[in-house]
């Protein structure tokens, strides 16, 4: 494996991390704030075709983000609906919304653009260019540092860099600011914030609201960036791999970065090898799939330390007499 | 003449068919402590939880400092100036003292300021009141009696100058408890108002100025509490006249009948929380079991009763009993001549949707005279326990209702009755009074002094001390899963038996608060490193 290899793997690596990045930092709000929330695949699905379709009708990458982020959000308002104004069952709710994105989207697809169930392939600005960063043609020839910066730090598109700004966001909101302090509190210990007198509805929606629009933003990155247009099921079970990622990452910003770029890389290489032979053994390429799982199974049974969910997690909020 | 802090005009509240509340009306002058007394059930949480915004009252008034004061929410009664200190703590545990203070309370936006604003105040409230903790620990890390202080330091960084405290001393060791009381003579002197809600009528004695009495959510009387005696609050409370203290003769001992050895204890959690009990109960004495919540009773009692393994040696009548594999459950023990009556009699006493006479016969269900072949013989269950239930003052008497319809008394004594009237060598009774009225306490006392003298051996296991010595003939003090000492009911007091349950076994002399909290913190710290 030679060097040029490895930064095509990396940069790779970049792009794939960045849909899960998303999903995850939109569970962690949500979870945080003490809304489980699995239907993260439901809503990047549903953002993922209407930013496509958007795009494709407009030409304008950019309608099509509002249009995946507004379609994302209108989802979570069902599951806040469901599960804190309703008190329902959250898991059940995030399920429910799986199953509605994935036949919804093939259902307005077929109906709308009669290809089976697929937008019709974004070209020129309906799809997110690449952003060349300043001097990166210039330094490519240093050796090392110069393609490292040429191909693996620039040439993504807008969505890449802003998924990597939203983690040290995430982070400074959460533990900088009074917004975070009452989101971790209620997905804690939410009769301390209803004692505390604010509202615990409201705490909720706002984190659900916030889930929804960054799953907006990864299912949109997902058809108008890492592909060029919309298939069925497109998300391909990386909500629940973001999941999975949330869990190792123990609902914390910054190793939900680690943990996405870890899953990335599993991705990016699963990608390039079929089956990775390894002097006579041959990894198929279904376990380098099944590794995401695998870890976090890995994770939940306590081999590498403890993850402890936030406390309220799952349960909607009842004042006690 | 000044307004009160706090008048409520004919509050009324019902929960479906259940009044609650009926026709309510206090007065609270400022800078006084107000109590409210009454049994559980009786209203007090509703009628405070209304003030506090967490409920809307059906009908009547509330006057703030002489202000019509609508609270539709808890927001509403902080700004009005009332602060509550609930009997489940509202804090967040994952938070340090300062963010939990400053929740709901912030300055704008960012919590830098928010934060470096709370640790000035904590600091002078600390100084001013006696209530210091340390700001950066997180809450988990502290104990209960170190948690409260976060709660009232929360209440007053919010500015309340009406403070209202829901049973606030279930949870600590006399010591805390006294030390809880001189905040609280603090706070009045700075002329706070605070409204203290208890059922222990020595708190209301020993700290308020007038006290209200509530009784099946109506208010019965409110007086001064110089003018009151603890035999007329304990009447208006029940409605009629009560024996407050439990008329026993001396206990004639005899032989030993349970004994315990060495016995050691490691929960799920690897943590050994019995270690190394050894304790002697004779036949005809009751040896009560002292302690605060969570330092070994109840593992105690359910190794005893055959629910949870051990090491170590336990002998019933000079017999050895397994602690752990086969011949370790409930029903052998049960054979062994121990009966139990749990703590908890809601999950582990009873099955709530069960009958009452179903109720009489588990853990004895398998005795060969109530079955005839592979059949219970149900009728015969039904008479018999319609007839303990009239020996046992159960009110209704009726056998075919399901256990969850009756009051917590009555509950306790449907398991009392069924433990009791097997014939057991040995009584394990943990908190036998919990939860339960007045009357009904007056009854079952009565029950366990009764069983003593027919010579049987009883391990009494209590949190409220006033129980344990109303009852012992020996007491045994646990702390952290070690027995500290046994004394004799005659020979020791409270204070004694205080500093034992916080570990101190040589009384350092004056003021014994310094030496307790730092023994429960050390305690705190010991769990925090195996938790």
């Amino acid at each position: 494996m030679d060097f040029a290899t490895v930064l095509q793997v990396l940069d790779s690596t970049v792009r794939l991390a960045t849909p899960l990045l998303f999903a995850c930092l939109a569970g962690l709000f949500s979870e945080r704030a003490g809304v489980i929330d699995i239907g993260l695949e439901g809503k990047m699905l549903i953002s993922a075709f209407f930013s496509a379709a958007v795009a494709a009708a407009t030409g304008s990458v950019w309608l099509g983000l509002l249009a995946g982020i507004v379609s994302s959000v209108m989802l979570s308002l069902v599951h806040g609906l469901a599960s804190i104004t309703f008190r329902g069952n959250q898991l059940i709710s995030g399920v429910a919304i799986n199953f509605l994105a994935a036949g919804l989207t093939v259902l307005i697809a077929q109906d709308w653009f009669g290809q089976g169930g697929r937008t019709p392939s974004l070209i020129g600005q309906g799809r997110w260019g690449n952003i060349t960063l300043p001097f990166a043609n210039a330094l490519s020839d240093v050796p090392v540092l110069g393609p490292l910066y040429a191909q693996l730090i620039s040439g993504h598109s807008l969505l890449v860099y802003l998924g990597l700004l939203t983690v040290p966001l995430t982070w400074w909101i959460l533990f900088r600011t009074r917004f975070g302090l009452r989101l971790r509190a209620v997905g804690e210990a939410p009769e301390a914030v209803d004692t505390a007198g604010i509202s615990v509805t409201g705490l909720r929606f706002a984190a659900v609201a916030i889930c929804g629009l960054l799953c907006g933003l990864a299912g949109s990155y997902l058809a108008t960036g890492l592909q060029a247009g919309f298939v069925r099921d497109m998300t391909a079970g990386r909500g629940y791999i973001a999941l999975a990622a949330l869990i190792f990452a123990k609902w914390r910003p910054w190793y939900a970065l680690m943990a996405c770029l870890l899953f990335g890389l599993l991705q990016a290489v699963a990608l390039r090898y079929q089956n990775i032979d390894l002097g006579g053994l041959t990894i198929p390429v279904q376990l380098m799939d099944a590794l995401p799982y695998i870890l976090t199974v890995v994770i939940l049974a306590g081999f590498v330390g403890k993850a402890i969910p936030p406390r309220a997690g799952g349960e909607p909020y009842v004042k006690e007499r | 003449m000044t307004d009160p802090a706090i008048e409520l005009k004919g509050i009324s509240k019902a929960f479906g068919p259940v009044q609650a509340n009926k026709d309510i009306s206090i007065r609270v002058m400022p800078g006084t402590i107000h109590g409210i007394i009454g049994e559980n059930g009786a209203g007090k949480s509703t009628l405070m939880s209304i003030l506090y915004g967490f409920y809307a009252a059906d009908a009547g008034e509330i006057w703030v400092k002489g202000q019509r004061t609508q609270i539709p929410d808890s927001q509403a009664a902080i700004r009005a100036g009332i602060g509550m200190v609930f009997q489940h703590f509202k804090l967040v545990q994952n938070f340090t003292v300062l963010e939990n203070v400053i929740l709901g309370a912030e300055d704008g936006g960012l919590l830098k300021p928010s934060l470096a604003k709370a640790r000035g105040a904590l600091k002078s409230l600390a100084e001013e009141y006696e209530l210091s903790v340390d700001p950066d620990t997180q809450v988990q890390h502290l104990s209960v009696g170190h948690q409260q202080r976060v709660e009232i330091l929360k209440a007053l960084y919010r500015e309340a100058d009406i403070l209202i405290l829901d049973e606030p001393t279930g949870v600590l060791t006399p010591a805390e408890a006294d030390h809880l009381f001189r905040i609280l003579d603090n706070l009045r002197a700075e002329g706070k108002t605070i409204i203290l809600i208890t059922h222990k009528l020595r708190e209301i004695m020993e700290i308020t100025d007038t006290v209200s009495v509530m009784r099946r959510g109506e208010m019965t009387a409110t007086v001064k509490t110089a003018e009151t005696s603890p035999e007329e609050l304990a009447e208006l409370m029940v409605g009629r006249k009560v024996l407050l203290r439990v008329d026993k003769a001396p206990a004639q001992p005899k032989a030993p009948v349970l004994q315990i050895e060495d016995l050691r204890h490691v929960d799920g959690q690897g943590v050994e929380r019995l270690r190394g009990i050894s304790l002697e109960v004779r036949a005809g004495e009751i040896l009560g079991l002292a302690g605060v919540a969570g330092n070994g009773q109840s593992e105690l009692l359910n190794v005893l009763g055959g629910y949870a393994d051990a090491t170590g040696t336990v002998r019933v009548n000079g017999k050895d009993i397994p602690l752990s594999g086969a011949g370790c459950d409930g029903m052998a023990r049960r054979g062994a001549g121990i009966a139990h009556v749990p703590e908890d009699r809601q999950r582990e006493g009873l099955i709530m949707p069960y009958t009452a006479w179903e109720n009489t016969v588990f853990g004895y269900h398998r005795d060969p005279a109530i079955q005839s072949g592979v059949l219970m013989n149900n009728a015969a269950i039904r008479e018999e326990a319609g007839a303990k239930m009239q020996r046992f003052d159960v009110r209704p008497p009726n056998p075919d209702l399901a256990a969850r319809n009756f009051s917590g008394g009555n509950q306790q004594k449907i398991v009392l009755a069924r433990e009791i009237e097997r014939n057991p060598d040995v009584l394990l009774i943990g908190q036998p009074t919990r939860g339960v009225d007045i009357g009904a306490i007056e009854f079952i006392h009565q029950q366990i002094v009764r069983l003593r003298d027919e010579g049987k051996a009883i391990l009494l296991v209590s949190v409220e001390l006033d129980e344990i010595f109303a009852l012992s003939d020996r007491i045994a003090v646990m702390f952290d899963g070690r027995v500290m000492g046994t004394r004799d009911a005659a020979d020791t007091d409270q204070r004694e038996l205080g500093l034992l349950m916080a570990g101190i076994t040589e009384d350092p002399g004056g003021d014994a608060f310094e030496a307790v909290d730092a023994a429960l913190e050390r305690k705190d710290r010991r769990e925090a490193v195996h938790g």
